[in-house]
């Protein structure tokens, strides 16, 4: 044995027993999972199989628990407890004396046919459900991000330049609204491309190329931000409740 | 590179190949040490945050407000304080309060807050009247749109499965339409923007919204007109307890996680500037010494 195959030993030894010291103090869940958090950041120095568990453990679990809440929460409740509400009433006894619901052998029909999917020769059955899926969240999404977001957006941006408000001529609200509306404007001729971008179309055209990078800028600072919180809120799960170095 | 050219290397050379892996020590002492002191940041509240805050203040007493959980425990670091902080005005306005998740992942969390928040420090509060957990339907957008016309459809029990209308605070929910205020926590999908699309402007339902900081800038545009407030990441809860304090100073030396998460946040954000900073300084340097390795990258 070479001395580095030796100190390697060494160190997984030290690093077993700590946890085992760890699950006895602290209980298995803690210790497994400031197991899984030191797996995942572990990719950090390089690729290890640790890594790889935690990650493939991840998506397994996660796989499965959106399964079993869509089953229990939903389908359970919504589907066979509207369908023949007898059928749960061991499970959910306040819904065992609800009417039937006929029409919901329309959904049921329609999950059945998306799971053909799992068939080679009946998996073009599926494609009716799925069909219905698409059609129907587009028809929903349609209208409403027509609403939502583009004529209330219009309406938003069209702001006063000039604002007063009780106490009179309110410069802030004023240079706030003409920011906003010169960089809509802006950012909308730097997107026309039926006109070449020349003269002041092609000022403004610049003008567009700023905004975008000012907002590109404001959003990757927000995005270090939301990580800097996740690596926070991993390094207080370790310290405080894995280790109880926070007081 | 022979041996030779390899030591006429100069200091700012080699800084130009520094391992990635110390950067990211220097990140992990910079998050590290600030917990341990256990200092908190008080942060000043922005108009955004304040107008939340007052919407909620406004409220008479026994008003409905819905709370959506729309997010996991992934998000949970920067978007549970705000929950928290949100949950505690909701309390202290006498507000009855309805949880809900269009997350699955939201549904655990909702006991989260009712096992910290409310039963430790509201123990008057009583399951049903003053609060319950509707718990996660599946359906996304579609819920959205289901509920807002026929609430008890989708919800014929709570998230214990006990039915819904041996609850006297489901007493006439009928539609959506029958809260006062409605606040989302997350910030993917189905998150806030379809709470406003399908909710907030059909049924011209107050919308408050307290998010990731990832998402906080697609949100922005729709306050004020669609949105009565929002909450933009760590910071954004840190200012909505920096609100709550000072409306309500009992507060003053209660742990508030925000806060708590905002020193960390700031060193290492002095940390990531010093970086970009010192990056780009060594970048002027061999460029002017014309040494620059255009294509091989900095840091490794």
């Amino acid at each position: 044995m070479t001395r580095r195959q030796l100190a390697t030993y060494i160190f997984f030894g030290v690093v077993v027993i700590l946890f085992a010291i760890s699950v006895a103090l602290k209980g298995f869940f803690v210790t497994f999972g400031a197991f899984l958090t030191l797996a995942i950041f572990s990719f950090l120095y390089d690729d290890n199989p640790y890594y790889k568990f935690a990650e493939h453990l991840f998506v397994g679990v996660s796989a499965a628990y959106w399964m079993c809440m869509g089953f229990w929460g939903t389908m359970v409740p919504n589907l066979f407890g509207r369908l023949y509400p007898p059928m749960v009433g061991p499970v959910i006894p306040a819904l065992k004396d609800n009417p039937s619901d006929p029409f919901m052998l329309i959904p049921l029909i329609l999950g059945i046919m998306l799971l053909m999917r799992l068939s080679s020769k009946a998996g073009w059955i599926s494609r009716w459900a799925l069909a219905f899926v698409v059609g129907t969240t587009a028809g929903l999404n349609l209208v409403r991000y027509l609403r939502s977001d583009f004529i209330q957006q219009i309406s938003s941006t069209a702001m006063p330049l000039y604002v007063t408000n009780s106490a009179g001529f309110s410069l802030g609200e004023t240079i706030s609204n003409i920011v906003i509306f010169i960089g809509v404007m802006c950012g909308l001729i730097y997107f026309f491309f039926s006109k070449e971008h020349k003269g002041a179309f092609g000022a403004g055209a610049r003008a567009g190329v700023i905004v975008l990078m000012i907002t590109f800028g404001a959003s990757f600072g927000y995005t270090v931000m939301a990580r800097i919180s996740l690596l926070v809120g991993r390094m207080q799960y370790l310290l405080d409740s894995w280790l109880g170095m926070i007081g | 590179m022979t041996n030779g050219a390899m030591k006429k290397q100069s200091l700012v050379e080699r800084l130009q190949y520094i391992d990635r892996r110390i950067i990211f020590a220097f990140i992990a002492v910079a998050v590290i040490v600030p917990l341990l002191i256990g200092a908190q940041l008080k942060e000043k509240t922005t108009p955004i945050v304040q107008a939340m805050f007052d919407n909620v203040e406004g409220l008479p007493e026994g008003s409905r407000v819905l709370l959506s959980y729309d997010y996991g425990p992934t998000t949970a670091p920067e978007i549970q304080p705000m929950v928290d902080a949100m949950v505690r005005h909701c309390a202290e306005r006498k507000c009855k309060m309805y949880m809900m998740a269009v997350w699955a992942t939201g549904h655990n969390l909702t006991g989260e807050t009712i096992e910290g928040v409310l039963r430790p420090d509201f123990p008057d509060l009583e399951y049903g009247v003053d609060f319950i957990n509707l718990g996660y339907k599946a359906g996304n957008q579609g819920l959205i749109r289901l509920i807002l016309v026929d609430f008890k459809t989708m919800y014929s029990t709570d998230a214990n499965n006990i039915a819904i209308d041996d609850f006297p605070m489901m007493e006439n929910i009928t539609s959506l339409r029958n809260f006062d205020l409605i606040v989302s926590f997350g910030g993917g999908f189905p998150g806030i923007k379809e709470w406003i699309q399908f909710a907030g402007d059909p049924g011209n339902i107050p919308i408050g919204g307290g998010c990731t900081a990832v998402g906080a800038p697609n949100l922005y545009p729709y306050y004020p007109s669609q949105l009565v407030g929002l909450l933009g990441g760590a910071k954004g809860a840190a200012e909505y307890e920096n609100a709550l304090i000072i409306a309500y100073p009992k507060y003053e030396d209660y742990p508030m996680a925000g806060m708590s998460l905002m020193v960390s946040q700031t060193v290492a954000h002095i940390v990531i500037i010093f970086f970009i900073v010192f990056g780009n300084v060594l970048y002027f340097i061999l460029r002017a010494r014309g040494m620059t390795k255009e294509g091989l990258g900095g840091v490794r």
